[in-house]
């Protein structure tokens, strides 16, 4: 198995993943960074002003992005749930956990930022869209979770009731999903739709996928950050963290 | 295999009908939800008749969460549960027929008494007709997915609110299908495609939802 160009197998231990893990990060870190300019820049400064909706449409290089990356969250965290079950790894547990906060905080974002945009546009905070009305309830499964971990003192427990819950999540989403879009087209007719937008000029959306990239190199960095923390403070009984802490003491 | 699951119901029945306070509190705390909305919102009847599906509805999903940790909290706390968990029979079917019972002791009663609310609200008989199909078909739904909330929180701390947090978002689309069928009715369209969705829910429900609680019972009592 060593002929392999990695052993993937050797960074399932925290022992061996918490270096790693710190080597990534500053990389992750300046990646987002350059992103974020590079994709704001283009957003703010080249992208043109839409002729509809004036400046204020900008706001969408926050708001699309942080709606996407608050989708594609839960599903990595899904998927690190199912591995931690099937494989009955420790750090799967871990890296879910610590990516549900910035998953939160992003569909919290998105909401934020949708509010701001709908006032000007639509002349409300909030309307009850299907997309809107998803996203909210996304928001709510991100705080069920992180509830559910937090009330848990074992963490070995917390970690794999944790895992069901949200595989439980990620087969309810699509259902929630339609639900909430079919409820929606029978209770009030299309007054507003975020679908029918005219088509986008090819800057804004570079503008929009490198800020996504942002979001998403910033996502894994505060995740890895978060799991570095995670595994400090369960394996501080280790003999690998009490010379870590030591070595840095010295 | 099924006489596995006829004795777990039968013994849940037994254990849930020597304790009938706590069923007819479930049944009064139905009432009195439904009962404070026109006392909050006022006695106009043209919108109480428009508030009527979601209201019914709404006060249906809490009365039925309120019941949940009785599911499995009682027996978790006995020691019966453990017992259940490493008897050689499937767990779960075992927790099929708890969540069969559940049904039984919650969410029937509940359904039998919701027409006569509804008559406070002046559903109309089409109305009242399609508002007890779509609880006979949704209630159970609600037993199924609230009993993976209930393994999951059992046994910690603030239990019951977290188990409101875990659950609620997940039954949206019962909520959303139950009360549109009644709408729908109301109004004079079509409730069929409402009450099919609400038994694809169903199906789906009492298809996933044992082996999803019998994984986290199994994590909760490790």
């Amino acid at each position: 198995m060593n002929n392999r160009l990695i052993n993937w197998f050797k960074f399932a231990s925290p022992a061996t993943f918490y270096p790693l893990a710190g080597k990534m990060i500053p990389w992750f870190v300046a990646l987002s960074v350059v992103f974020g300019v590079a994709g704001l820049y283009l957003g703010m400064f080249v992208a043109p002003t839409d002729f509809q909706q004036g400046e204020g449409y900008r706001i969408i290089f926050i708001h699309v992005p942080a709606s996407w990356m608050s989708m594609f969250i839960y599903l990595v965290m899904a998927f690190w749930a199912a591995l931690g079950l099937a494989f009955n790894t420790r750090l799967s547990g871990m890296m879910a956990t610590a990516l549900a906060p910035t998953g939160a905080l992003m569909a919290f974002l998105s909401l934020w930022t949708g509010a701001l945009w709908g006032k000007p546009m639509w002349g409300t905070w909030w309307v009850w869209d299907a997309r809107l009305t998803s996203e909210l309830i996304l928001l709510f499964l991100y705080i069920g979770f992180i509830a559910l971990q937090s009330a848990i003192d074992d963490p070995r427990r917390a970690d794999k009731a944790g895992a069901v819950l949200a595989l439980v999540g990620v087969v309810n989403i699509p259902i929630i999903y339609f639900s909430v879009k079919w409820w929606n087209t029978l209770h009030q007719g299309a007054s507003v739709s975020l679908t029918k937008s005219p088509s986008m000029a090819a800057t804004m959306l570079w503008a929009m996928l490198l800020v996504a990239l942002c979001f998403w190199m910033y996502s894994i960095a505060v995740a890895l950050g978060r799991a570095r923390n995670i595994m400090l403070e369960r394996e501080r009984h280790t003999e690998w963290v009490r010379q870590l802490l030591a070595g840095k003491e010295s | 295999m099924l006489d596995l699951l006829f004795a777990v119901i039968a013994r849940d029945l037994k254990l849930a009908l020597r304790r009938q306070a706590d069923l007819v509190s479930a049944l009064f705390f139905f009432i009195i939800v439904v009962s404070l909305f026109p006392l909050g919102v006022g006695p106009e009847m043209d919108m109480l008749r428009k508030m009527a599906p979601g209201v019914l509805w709404v006060a249906a999903l809490l009365a039925t969460m309120l019941t949940l940790p009785r599911l499995f909290g009682d027996d978790y706390r006995d020691g019966t549960l453990e017992q259940l968990v490493l008897a050689p029979q499937p767990l779960p079917v075992t927790v099929l027929g708890k969540m069969a019972a559940h049904w039984l002791s919650s969410g029937l009663p509940l359904t039998l008494l919701a027409p006569v609310l509804g008559l406070q609200f002046d559903l109309s008989a089409d109305g009242l007709l399609v508002l007890t199909l779509a609880l006979l078909v949704g209630t159970p739904s609600l037993s199924a997915i609230g009993a993976i909330g209930a393994a999951l929180t059992l046994g910690l701390r603030g239990g019951g609110v977290l188990v409101s947090l875990l659950v609620l978002p997940l039954y949206i689309p019962v909520l959303i299908f139950g009360a549109g069928a009644v709408d729908a009715a109301v109004s004079g369209l079509g409730f069929e495609a409402h009450l099919s969705l609400l038994g694809a829910l169903l199906a789906g429900s009492l298809f996933f939802a044992p082996w999803a609680t019998a994984a986290a019972l199994k994590i909760s009592l490790e």
